[in-house]
């Protein structure tokens, strides 16, 4: 899978991402994988199921990497979002950014996986034992430039 | 007109569907698809407060026009990542 920004349902591969967004002028690359946990506020978690609106959610991604262009323009970025059932220890999201610096490779990264919460239309179905429930996070809203703030503000924190 | 509401997460499990097909009078607007969802889904109405909406896989306001043909997406607060 070349594409620099997918919703798929095959396993996750972190330095796949890498080379797709590694360059000659890029001195550093950073790497993010999401993984599931086996609680949650006190629940013991036995998997999860992913949903998505597809293509939806991969132009949230696509805006994403865009917004992080804009932002630090040096870095080049992939996002890959995992579907379906996951167990545990497996990678529900990967991201790589790459830059001439690592400064703007990290801030880039934890910029992308913040807006990743609160833009990209995916749903985590939780399964945990004695029952499951759907988590419910940010509303999305792109053009919510309090979100978009609070995400930079992260990312350079 | 005829339009496809797509609802996803517990949206869809309250729905009992991830598509519906629905007929809206001219000059329908999201919000007014919406409104017509909550008729026959009254555990719809706690959503309003925190949905987003899409028409034709673009993310659009609640005051958006929809024509016919058109896919109307009601999505639940979102958790990715």
């Amino acid at each position: 899978m070349n594409a620099r920004t997918a919703v798929t349902e095959s396993v996750l591969d972190a330095a796949l991402l890498a080379g797709l967004v590694e360059g000659p002028g890029h001195g550093a690359v950073v790497t993010f994988l999401g993984l599931v946990r086996d609680h949650n506020q006190g629940r013991r978690v036995t998997h999860l199921v992913y949903e998505a609106y597809e293509p939806l959610a991969v132009k949230a991604l696509d805006r994403i990497v865009r917004e992080a262009g804009e932002r630090w323009p040096s870095v080049g970025m992939a996002i890959h979002h995992r579907t379906g059932r996951l167990a545990i220890g497996q990678a529900s999201v990967a991201i790589a950014a790459a830059s001439a610096h690592r400064a703007d490779a990290f801030a880039a990264c934890r910029y992308a996986i913040e807006r990743i919460k609160q833009i990209v239309p995916i749903w985590k179905h939780e399964f945990f034992e004695g029952g499951d429930t759907w988590i419910e996070g940010a509303t999305a809203d792109p053009d919510d430039p309090e979100a978009l703030e609070r995400a930079v503000r992260i990312a350079c924190a | 007109m005829r339009v496809t509401v797509r609802l996803f997460a517990r949206l869809r499990e309250l729905g009992g569907a991830s598509e519906l097909v629905r007929n809206v009078p001219d000059g329908a607007t999201v919000s007014s698809v919406w409104q017509s969802l909550v008729q026959d889904f009254p555990a719809f109405a706690d959503y309003r407060p925190s949905l987003s909406c899409a028409v034709n896989a673009e993310y659009a306001k609640f005051t958006a026009p929809v024509s016919d043909g058109d896919e109307v997406a009601f999505m639940p607060p979102v958790s990715g990542g």
